[in-house]
């Protein structure tokens, strides 16, 4: 086995320096009742691995080899080659939690610039270095703010949150004792302000509103703000689509206390899912209480300017069941490629990735909204994802869609039973104006038509 | 043991190793106006700006500018400032850090993998079902229990996922119960996974075995107990060789036995831990099962459980239908609800099922080369540093600083000193239960070689410790920044660069 450096020699060399007659011995304390050994397959060389692994990636349709408008908190923009190449250098791939930082100066000060790139797109003082992802970013921060309105126990939600991460705040909620209360979306596609001041009482510690929602339209994060800081409650700001932040006001400005979500869209591809990226930024005055870790500057015993692992007394490590969250591991490789990612393309390159994206959505958009039987439902300006109805059940239409090489949209029927014609397109700069008249044409002709992509086969 | 790294002279202050300038600038400071770092296809369709001018920015102001040549120059020569695994053992012991092949990560960035999205219609995502299905088959098989969820992002949030199965199960007989027993030996985030499902934690003392005391058990294990967390082997590398009156006792209350799989590494392919009684078992691909750890994440902590739990699962869960195609059910009434967005760590997922493949039927070599090589650095550090519990080592082996704090050396400054050496530090201060412990696993993946330079290296600190201890409370001298100021970093916090 080529991951196994210890020959027969070695082994009986270090058997006899440990002074037990073959490896069995040293498993004598575990009773033998229980053991067992696995019922696997036989060992695969490099090359049957390949074929495996390659046998099963054919099998999935993806951006690559279609024409792409997936979205609904994943979405598939530009990615710089160097950036991943970057990925593969051991000293990123292959290290550890920066736990001493006199060997560790790459990842630490990787993870300060991540930092510094979320202050600068949301608007706010102090982020920590990575989340898991977009939900449970959220329930970090609703716990954070309930740590901010100690005694409090009501979470108010917007209902363009996305519902996979609403679903995730009610389970961690169910066993804590905590409640959400969700407000719905008025019939343009924006949370209803006064039904959002209305739900807000005395006992609620957080106002969450996410924008773009989920069905693509921009809230300004001042409604969420007022109606928290109305009631001494936090407000805090969602993103799922990070390169909105590059065109829309930050949190941070529109008096949002926490801001969080998912930043895949900055430099991490879909992975179908996951490994993504969560992120979370708050306030100075909050830091104390961020979940995860934290990065800060300081000095070494020379004076040369050095960084660290810092505040860890909030962490589980030190703190144990009173630490600020039990995230350990995170997602720091992603971390890094967000880092390379918002370096490379910067001021003016996130700015254009986020206008190209908005520009062609609105272009498809407005050509959906042409075709006869079909409508754009809700009115409120969108960034890049928007929500379209036909005249005919939505999910069959998509498959008939894919399987011509297609991946026109997410249904909303699974979140909404009552709109079973609708679903969600998003457009990216990655999107070329002959793919969307192609998707429209497809759409005019019900989805029907032969394959216009070619893909791989199955092997 | 090879004599002569152990006569000659060791580093000493200014022996530094890195030539190339020790100092990279941040990204932001080496930003240049006009500069760009992408290109962009021109815009093919009408611009536009369809969002009131209240609710843009105009502009992103301390962004950087910044050409591809430098960002590529920037992230390298930080790289350098790294340890790896690729460069010399790094036994950070309860982090098993072994080598990755790079096979996983060349099938993990097919676009099949990469450029697939969770919400594409199940039919044209067959591959990617069946890859989670055949993942959750084989752990399942490894660990003897039902099924797998493998939704969690890591370790931890596989612990808050378990035990809130465990609250479901419980509160469907109409008691969530109020406690969770954990040994004062486990990580932090067991009590902290507690905590979060909603738990008092209650610590138990562990005998002088270095395991759990069945008496403190027997005591502590009530009706109003929902479970014991018990690490397997435990943080000291002793295997809880009771564990199987220890989950009559659980049991016999009514509680659930949870396992800490993080070191799973040391018994996988070798026993099963639902023929202990596990009833719900967390484990860390990022460990066992070789995905990277890249600088502190991803991982992916998948969660198996017994039948008894399966109805809680989070959801959804992968099935393969009747007509052998895949499909997600959501449909799962009694299940805890959703951790995260979509399926879980996918990528981590690809990563493991080769890795697991690599090795087959063969995968107990791994443990078998974890607990040999474990027990060499014992061997060959018996005498020289304390060892407080002498019980039989699997995995990983906890030395502590005891001999050496009569000189003024502690554990802290034994690990800085191995840099010098060219090593990563152990563990250091965790299991809390021993005084200044060096924790030390050096997985299956070291040779004899690197295992005899790194027993050399700490034999060395040893005598250093005692004829020239300066030399090693000062340490280190050769790294690219020397002993850095970590209380001066909570005390002014500098948490960002600002324009
Ligand atoms: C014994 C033990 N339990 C739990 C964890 C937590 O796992 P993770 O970091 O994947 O969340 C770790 C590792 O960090 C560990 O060593």
């Amino acid at each position: 086995m080529k991951f196994l450096p210890t020959s027969d020699a070695d082994r009986s060399e270090m058997l006899r320096a440990i002074g037990v007659s073959s490896v069995e011995d040293l498993f004598a304390s575990i009773p033998a009742e229980v053991r067992q050994p696995a019922d696997l397959p036989p060992p695969l060389s490099e090359i049957e691995v390949r074929r495996l692994l390659g046998s099963l990636a054919a099998r999935n349709a993806n951006a690559r080899e279609s024409a792409f408008f997936l979205g609904a908190g994943i979405y598939n923009h530009y990615i710089s080659a160097i950036a991943d190449q970057m990925l593969y250098r051991a000293e990123w791939l292959t290290s550890y939690t920066p736990y001493q930082p006199e060997v560790s100066q790459g990842t630490l000060q990787s993870i300060f610039e991540f930092q510094t790139h979320v202050c600068l797109l949301t608007g706010l003082d102090v982020a920590n270095a990575s989340l898991y992802e977009g939900a449970s970013a959220l329930v970090e921060a609703l716990l954070m703010a309930s740590r901010l309105c100690r005694g409090r126990t009501r979470a108010v939600l917007s209902a363009g949150i996305h519902p996979e991460y609403r679903e995730t705040v009610r389970t961690y909620f169910s066993a804590l004792g905590f409640t959400s209360v969700e407000v719905p979306i008025g019939p343009d596609g924006r949370t209803d302000p006064k039904a959002l001041a209305r739900a807000v009482d005395a006992d609620t510690f957080a106002v969450a509103i996410q924008s773009p929602n989920f069905f693509g339209v921009v809230e300004d994060w001042k409604v969420g703000s007022d109606a928290a800081h109305a009631k001494g409650a936090r407000a805090v700001a969602v993103v799922a689509e990070a390169v909105s932040m590059a065109l829309l006001a930050p949190p941070g400005e529109r008096e949002a206390d926490i801001a969080c979500g998912e930043a895949q869209s900055l430099g991490v591809p879909m992975h179908f899912g996951g490994p993504v990226l969560g992120f979370l930024a708050c306030r100075a005055e909050h830091e104390r209480q961020i979940p995860g870790r934290l990065v800060g500057e300081t000095r070494d015993a020379d004076g040369r300017r050095a960084f660290c692992l810092t505040l860890s007394t909030r962490e589980q490590h030190i703190r144990r069941e009173r630490a600020t969250s039990n995230i350990c591991t995170n997602q720091g490789l992603m971390a890094l490629a967000s880092n390379i990612h918002c370096s490379l393309l910067g001021k003016k390159g996130l700015r254009e990735v986020a206008l190209q994206s908005h520009a062609k959505a609105e272009y498809l958009k407005r050509e959906i909204s042409k075709i006869p039987g079909w409508r754009i439902p809700f009115g409120a300006p969108t960034f890049n994802e928007f929500v379209a109805e036909g005249p005919e059940p939505a999910s069959p239409l998509l498959s008939r869609l894919a399987r011509r090489g297609i991946l026109a949209g997410v249904p909303l029927s699974r979140w909404d039973p009552d709109a079973p014609n609708r679903f969600l397109v998003a457009a990216t700069e990655m999107n070329t104006r002959e793919e969307m008249d192609r998707l429209v044409a497809a759409l005019k002709a019900g989805g029907t038509g032969d394959r216009q992509v070619p893909r791989q086969d199955r092997p | 043991m090879s004599v002569s790294v152990e006569e000659k002279k060791g580093p000493a202050p200014g022996d530094r190793r890195h030539p190339e300038p020790l100092h990279e600038p941040l990204v932001f400071e080496r930003s240049g106006e006009g500069k760009v770092g992408y290109s962009l296809p021109p815009l093919d369709v009408p611009e536009t700006v369809a969002i009131p001018e209240v609710l843009c920015r105009p502009d992103l102001a301390g962004e950087t500018e910044i050409s591809e040549v430098e960002v590529a120059r920037h992230f390298t020569r930080l790289s350098r400032l790294n340890f790896s695994i690729d460069q010399a053992l790094y036994p950070l012991g309860s982090c098993t850090m072994k080598h990755n092949p790079r096979v996983n990560e060349e099938v993990a960035r097919l676009p099949g993998f990469a450029s697939a999205h969770p919400l594409a219609p199940e039919e044209v995502s067959q591959g990617a079902l069946e890859l989670a299905w055949r993942l959750e088959k084989i752990l399942s098989e490894l660990t003897g229990l039902a099924r797998v969820t493998l939704q969690p992002a890591a370790g931890a949030q596989g612990e808050l996922a378990g035990i809130l199965m465990v609250r479901a199960a419980l509160a469907k007989t109409g008691n969530p119960r109020t406690t969770v027993l954990i040994p004062d030996s486990a990580h932090g985030t067991n009590p902290a996974s507690a905590h979060f499902a909603g738990y008092k934690v209650r610590e138990l003392k562990s005998n002088a075995r270095g395991t759990l005391d069945l008496h403190v058990l027997e005591e502590a294990m009530t009706e109003d107990v929902a479970a014991l967390m018990l690490t397997v082997p435990n943080t000291l590398g002793i295997f809880e060789n009771q564990i199987l009156d220890i989950a009559r006792i659980v049991h016999g209350k009514g509680g659930y036995l949870y396992c800490d799989g993080a070191n799973f590494n040391s018994f996988v392919g070798i026993a099963k831990p639902g023929a202990m009684g596990i009833d719900v078992m967390h484990m860390n691909l990022h460990k066992t099962f070789s995905t990277p750890h890249g600088g502190g994440g991803p991982g992916a902590g998948p969660v198996a459980v017994a039948e008894s739990l399966v109805p809680f699962l989070p959801r959804p869960t992968v099935e393969r239908r009747t007509d052998g195609a895949f499909s997600l059910d959501h449909d799962r009434p009694e299940s805890i609800g959703r951790l995260r967005t979509f399926l879980g760590n996918f990528g981590m997922f690809v990563r493991a099922l080769a890795y697991i493949s690599s090795y087959g039927n063969r995968i107990g070599d791994v443990a078998r080369g974890a607990v040999l090589n474990a027990n060499y650095i014992r061997a060959g550090l018996a005498g020289v540093y304390h060892l407080k519990y002498d019980a039989p080592t699997m995995h990983e082996v906890v030395f502590s600083d005891k001999k050496q704090t009569a000189s003024g050396i502690h554990a802290m400054d034994i690990g800085k000193r191995l840099m010098d050496y060219g090593f990563h530090p152990p563990t250091i201060s965790f299991p809390l239960i021993v005084y200044g412990a060096l924790m030390i696993e050096p997985t299956e993946t070291e040779s004899k070689t690197g295992l005899d330079a790194f027993v050399a290296a700490m034999r060395k600190i040893a005598r250093e410790s005692e004829e020239d201890p300066e030399i090693v409370k000062t340490a280190p001298h050769t790294t690219p920044v020397r002993r850095v100021d970590e209380v001066g970093a909570a005390r002014n916090l500098v948490l960002r660069w600002r324009p």
